[in-house]
């Protein structure tokens, strides 16, 4: 009863105040104030910086606010009636070309610093400290993870949420609120990175008031894609959207607690984090593997749930499937963490835990692997004319084997011998590459034709080419580091006929010399790839067809014949 | 769930509802899917019942195997220092270190201790061949600083040189430009005469300039003849191996600035046994004297 | 069962509130012990807070993001007790705010590399690791001996680390910048001052140049006591096997 009504308050709330942004205007006011107070302090913080790091970040923050200002105040001025009744897809394709971009940023810098371990003397510069490997790996990471996964979740979601829900995206102006934000907070964590501005936690690098803006960023975000859930249409709420809404709660709540610290002042960038030692180790890994969890599983499962079905035009193989593997995912989920502390200072019993949960997290794993490859039986022919279905399949195949790889190394025994080594990297990137940039790849793919409402996509041999170059690419990327990994970690524990240590440690950093440069060839073919993708969803998005090519299955139909939902 | 909807290709029915076109099939969970799932959590039951697990208010369960790897690799070291008694005593009661190398047996294992140490503690400084590098000995030569008998290595890398040991040696060479002990001039003077009792370069008349000099600056510590003096550490000057450079540039700079090269003593980090095997290593490199 | 999920299915507060609870549980069972449990942190000597030169030239590791090729954590494991030395105690890092344990070890572990090199071994290997290790593949730091150590907010350092839980004392925060300098100046006044509130702190001039505190100096100040702490004698081993 209660819930009835407060779900009922709530949704005249959203469908007042955030649809229909003629009538209260509430989202402009709350955008206007949030870019107001954020100029304001900037502008206090610029003047009063006590570092240069942080007086760059306020100025580039009150640029950002003013911009945003003036943009909201010709939005207002010009007073276009917002089409009603149809679905929001501008936001949506600001964010294929977003992930497209920082992707491809991301996948070249992922490229640079595996050239520079290659290649130590050559890619290293005395006179800038800045294309260091120490600043650049997390530049790496964080665009790979945050920018470009980030920007595909968000896109993704907000296209996702509309059509299953039958309604408008919720807020008015706030999902470019968001995508703005976001990007805002992309650049500041960045740069930071570059001038050395970092809180040196892994995966959460960003200094305290780069978490901060997040945390607004990421609360309107989840308003918008909760609004939305309260306007549907449809009576049940569609399982990629329990998926989504798990990755933005369980985000929101791991972000604001791993990222709990004191600022040295409010007008410096420099911070020291709330827990120490032990206990910041446990919190630090808690964020990091759910960041993998929530960030790198839960919402790209999300994307999975919709795209695929969509794509084959097939029911989901099995709701039941859906509704266990969902919680036990994400219930065991949360408790793994430890396995990235095993034979640390971290108490034995809670690596034990982490070890058990890890083991135990195998089938409600592959419980999303089996509902996606299910789901094609009685399409199966379509893997061979469609690449796009290919690749998101392909992806399912290294979800499966990441995650079979990762519940392997979660065991204490096997970790001792991973752990620390390359052999990290390969399942790092198996599931990164594999899984994450593919579903990624075949969604961005889908999108190009279904927003731009194209019969096809530019060029489909375009498509066969990205897939064999990169899947060429992962492959070498993840053999090179298993053999790299095994060798270190069987090197570090070789011993000589007396029982003493056969090898010394940079015998082990020579041994990797032919592996890393396997590596970033194929990281190389990897980001080929990506800039065949990038031109074909560019053309794609102009409207060209390339010449010669006939369209071998008509993807827009089924996108373009839904009836737009009435407000 | 109204009518049943059923899904023409597989016959199964589905839930009755559909967003933007999907629906979802009604198939029950895979039974493989199920057991494999059971038998996970199974396993860990079992694990929690054998391994310290779950935390309390005031503890936590400790498990049946009382298992600690803190202890285990405790008792694995003791046990490899067990297997190990016999020859680690022997090395340590060795009447001299000579006896050592004497003893094949014993010689052999001192070398396969003193090579697997050398890589992670010393080759970082002395290179991995133990050629060294600019202000850091090479091993393989007769030249020695501080003496090659396997005594005289043993002590050097018990206390280190300039280290921060109580009885380290700290003799230095003086920054004579730089602290005003002598001018450019005589320095360039100095630089002349090393090179020529070096025999890299003729005598000059610099270099005859510069003999009383170095004899009432230099001798003290080199020799008269300038060919060192181990117990200071201080380098022989004739035999053209240089341990910073002999070209005119690195001598002025030697003399400019001094020299004061830090080996680190070893007596806290490494065992007495392991001392051992690595002069014994060391002083098999080529240059033991 | 299904007839319940349903009911969240159609109440997306609800379905959002269940997630919460669901996800909050793994947390916080495996967190919040190793806050109250007394066998969490290992009772040692010597640990105390870093010195003021020590604490900046931890936030130069922090900041170069070093923790991205170094492990500073010993697991109990034959080889690298062998390699590394005693293995890890949580209590060795207490005061790390952040934890630096790292998860890969593209160059060796540091936990304790105090001591284990010449402070001029340290200055040429930042300098040009190369130079050195030929086969190594880390990054030259040259910069950092010729910037400059800005110590300007170092009492905000230590009233930020005592903000979260760091014993440092009015007398230490007064006195920071004195120990600072004091650190790189073996004949200052402060000397004894200075060892008194931080034991077993090494005073020398780290970075071979005199003139100026540079961040060299405040980088090896740090490396020269990774894993100096503890006494060992002291530290009853069997008590802390957990
Ligand atoms: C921090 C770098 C460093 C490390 C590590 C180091 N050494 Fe040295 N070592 C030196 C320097 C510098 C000297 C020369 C001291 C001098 O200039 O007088 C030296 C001198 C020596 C000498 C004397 C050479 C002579 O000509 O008399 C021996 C023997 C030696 N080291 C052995 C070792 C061994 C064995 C190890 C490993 C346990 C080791 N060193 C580790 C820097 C190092
Ligand atoms: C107090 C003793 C002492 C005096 C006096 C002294 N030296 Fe030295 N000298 C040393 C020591 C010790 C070293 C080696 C430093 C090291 O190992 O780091 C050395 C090193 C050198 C070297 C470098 C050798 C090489 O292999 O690179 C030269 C050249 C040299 N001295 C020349 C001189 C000259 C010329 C004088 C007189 C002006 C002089 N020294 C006076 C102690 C002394
Ligand atoms: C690209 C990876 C990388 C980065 C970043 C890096 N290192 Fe290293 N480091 C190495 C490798 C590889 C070695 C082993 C070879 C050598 O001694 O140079 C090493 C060795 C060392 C050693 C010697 C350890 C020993 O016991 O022999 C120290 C000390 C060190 N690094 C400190 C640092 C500090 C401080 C930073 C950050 C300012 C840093 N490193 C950044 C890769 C890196
Ligand atoms: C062109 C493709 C890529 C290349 C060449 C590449 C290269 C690299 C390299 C060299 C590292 C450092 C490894 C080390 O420290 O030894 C790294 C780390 C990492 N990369 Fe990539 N990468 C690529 C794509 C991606 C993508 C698409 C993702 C995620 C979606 C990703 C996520 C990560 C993560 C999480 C790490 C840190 C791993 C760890 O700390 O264990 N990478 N990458
Ligand atoms: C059942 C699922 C999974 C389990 C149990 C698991 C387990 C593990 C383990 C044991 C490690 C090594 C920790 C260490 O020794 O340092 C690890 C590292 C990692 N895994 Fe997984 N993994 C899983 C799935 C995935 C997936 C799908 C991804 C997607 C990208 C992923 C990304 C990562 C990353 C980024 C790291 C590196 C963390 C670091 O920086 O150290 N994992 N995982
Ligand atoms: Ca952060
Ligand atoms: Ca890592
Ligand atoms: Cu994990």
């Amino acid at each position: 009863m209660l819930m009835k009504t407060v779900k009922d308050k709530g949704r005249k709330l959203v469908n007042q105040q955030l649809t229909n942004k003629n009538d209260t205007g509430a989202d402009i006011m709350v955008i206007a104030a949030i870019l107001g107070i954020g100029a304001i302090f900037s502008l206090y913080v610029a003047a009063r910086a006590v570092d240069p790091m942080m007086e760059v970040h306020a100025l580039v923050f009150l640029g950002a606010f003013l911009i945003g200002a003036f943009a909201l105040v010709s939005h207002v001025s010009s007073s276009k009636e917002a089409p009603q009744g149809a679905y929001e897809t501008g936001v949506v394709k600001a964010g294929v070309f977003a992930s497209m971009f920082w992707g491809v940023a991301g996948f070249l810098v992922g490229v640079i610093i595996a050239f520079q371990l290659a290649f130590p003397d050559l890619l290293y510069f005395e006179g800038a400290p800045w294309t260091n490997f120490g600043r650049l790996r997390p530049l790496h990471t964080s665009a790979v993870i945050f920018a470009f996964g980030g920007n595909v979740l968000i896109a993704t979601s907000f296209y996702v949420v509309q059509r299953t829900c039958r309604a408008r995206l919720a807020g008015g102006l706030a999902p470019w609120f968001v995508f703005w934000g976001y990007q805002l907070f992309i650049v500041i964590a960045a740069t930071g990175y570059l001038m050395g501005v970092t809180q040196s936690k892994e995966y959460a690098e960003p200094e305290w008031y780069a978490d901060l803006w997040l945390t607004i960023v990421w609360v309107v975000y989840l308003l918008v894609f909760l609004g939305t859930i309260w306007k549907r249409k449809e009576p049940h709420i569609y399982v990629a959207n329990w998926f989504y809404l798990s990755f933005i709660v369980t985000i929101a709540m791991l972000h604001i607690v791993n990222n709990l610290a004191v600022p040295v002042s409010l007008t410096g960038s420099k911070s020291y984090s709330l827990f120490a030692g032990v206990q910041d180790a446990l919190t630090q890994w808690w964020y990091g593997h759910n960041a993998v969890g929530f960030f790198l599983t839960t919402g790209f499962l999300a994307i999975m749930y919709y795209f695929i079905p969509k794509r084959v035009n097939r029911p989901v193989y099995s709701y039941r499937l859906s509704i266990v593997h969902f919680w036990s995912l994400i219930f065991i989920y949360i408790w793994a963490g430890p396995h990235h502390l095993h034979y640390t200072a971290l108490p034995e019993w809670a690596q034990t835990l982490g070890m058990t949960f890890s083991v135990m997290l195998l089938m409600p794993s592959w419980g999303g692997m089996i509902n996606g490859l299910m789901t094609l039986s009685g399409a199966w022919d379509k893997l061979r004319t469609d690449p796009v279905l290919r690749i998101m399949v392909v992806s399912l195949a290294f979800y499966g084997m990441s995650t079979f790889e990762g519940s392997l190394m979660s065991v204490r025994a096997v970790n001792s011998l991973s752990h620390y080594t390359d052999w990290t990297i390969g399942h790092v990137h198996a599931g990164a590459l594999g899984w994450v940039s593919y579903i990624s790849f075949g969604a961005l793919y889908c999108l190009a034709t279904w927003l731009w409402n194209r019969k096809s996509l530019y060029s489909n041999a375009l498509v066969e080419w990205h897939f064999w170059i990169s899947t060429m690419g992962i492959v070498l990327y993840i053999s090179s580091m298993w053999v790299a990994g095994i060798t270190q970690g069987l090197m570090w524990r070789a011993y000589n006929e007396f029982g003493f240590l056969e090898h010394s440690f940079v015998e082990t950093v020579e041994a990797m010399h032919i592996p890393f440069i396997i590596r970033a060839t194929g990281g190389t073919m990897f980001l080929i790839g990506a800039l065949i993708m990038a031109y074909n969803i560019w053309r794609t998005a102009r409207g060209d067809v390339r010449t010669g090519e006939k369209s071998l299955m008509d993807e827009s139909s089924s996108q373009a014949a839904r009836p737009v939902p009435a407000e | 769930m109204s009518d049943k909807d059923i899904d023409e290709h597989s016959g199964v029915d589905t839930t009755g509802h559909e967003w933007d076109g999907i629906k979802e099939l009604n198939n029950p969970l895979p039974r493989w899917w199920v057991i494999v799932f059971y038998i996970t959590i199974i396993w860990s039951v079992v694990y929690w019942v054998l391994m310290p697990s779950w935390p309390g208010i005031t503890g936590y369960l400790k498990g049946t195997r009382n298992h600690s790897e803190r202890e285990n690799v405790t008792v694995q070291m003791a046990a490899l220092d067990a297997e190990r008694a016999e020859s680690t005593q022997r090395l340590i009661a060795a009447p001299s270190l000579e006896a050592i190398e004497s003893d094949p047996a014993l010689h052999q294992f001192a070398m396969a201790a003193g090579a697997s140490l050398f890589g992670d503690n010393c080759a970082t400084c002395h290179g991995a061949g133990g050629q060294g590098f600019k202000g850091y000995p090479n091993l393989n030569d007769d030249a020695w600083l501080w003496g090659g008998s396997l005594d005289q290595i043993k002590h050097t890398i018990t206390v280190g040189r300039r280290s921060l040991h109580p009885e380290t040696t700290n003799t230095l060479m003086m920054a004579y430009g730089r602290d005003g002990l002598l001018t450019r001039d005589q320095i360039n003077d100095l630089v002349d005469y090393v090179s020529f009792i070096s025999g890299q370069a003729e005598e000059t008349e610099a270099a005859t300039r510069a003999a009383p000099l170095f004899a009432s600056q230099c001798a003290s510590c080199h020799g008269a003849d300038g060919t060192g003096d181990q117990i200071q550490g201080a380098p022989n000057l004739t035999d053209a191996i240089w341990l910073f450079g002999g070209d005119r540039a690195t001598l002025y700079e030697t003399l400019w600035n001094g020299r004061a090269g830090v080996m680190p003593a070893w007596d806290e980090r490494l065992s007495e046994e392991e001392i051992i095997a690595l002069s014994v290593y060391v002083h098999s490199l080529g240059g033991g004297e | 069962m299904l007839g319940k999920h349903e009911f969240l299915e159609k109440h997306g507060l609800l379905l959002t509130v269940g997630i919460l609870v669901v996800v909050a549980i793994g947390g916080a069972v495996e967190i919040a012990p190793l806050f109250y449990l007394e066998s969490t942190v290992e009772e040692v000597d010597g640990v105390r807070p870093y010195s003021p030169l020590e604490l900046a030239g931890r936030n130069v590791y922090v900041r170069e993001g070093c923790y991205v090729c170094h492990s500073q954590q010993i697991r109990p494991l034959r080889d690298e007790v062998e390699r590394y030395g005693h293995y890890s105690l949580a209590a060795e890092s207490m005061y790390d705010h952040p934890f630096q344990w790292g998860s890969k070890r593209t160059g060796p572990d540091l936990a304790r590399v105090g001591g284990k090199y010449s402070d001029e071994w340290h200055r040429q290997h930042m300098v040009s690791p190369r130079s050195l290790v030929p086969e190594s593949i880390m990054p030259p730091y040259a910069f950092l001996e010729k910037r400059e150590l800005d110590y300007s907010q170092v009492e905000a350092w230590l009233k930020a680390n005592r903000a979260v839980g760091v014993p440092y004392t009015d007398e230490m925060i007064e006195n920071a910048a004195l120990d600072l300098r004091t650190q790189v100046d073996p004949f200052s006044d402060n000397y004894d001052a200075f060892v008194a509130r931080y034991p077993k702190a090494q005073i020398r001039n780290f970075d071979g140049n005199d003139r100026q505190i540079t961040e060299m100096d405040a980088l090896i100040a740090y490396m020269q006591m990774l894993g100096t702490l503890v006494d060992f004698d002291t530290y009853e081993a069997e008590e802390n096997y957990r």
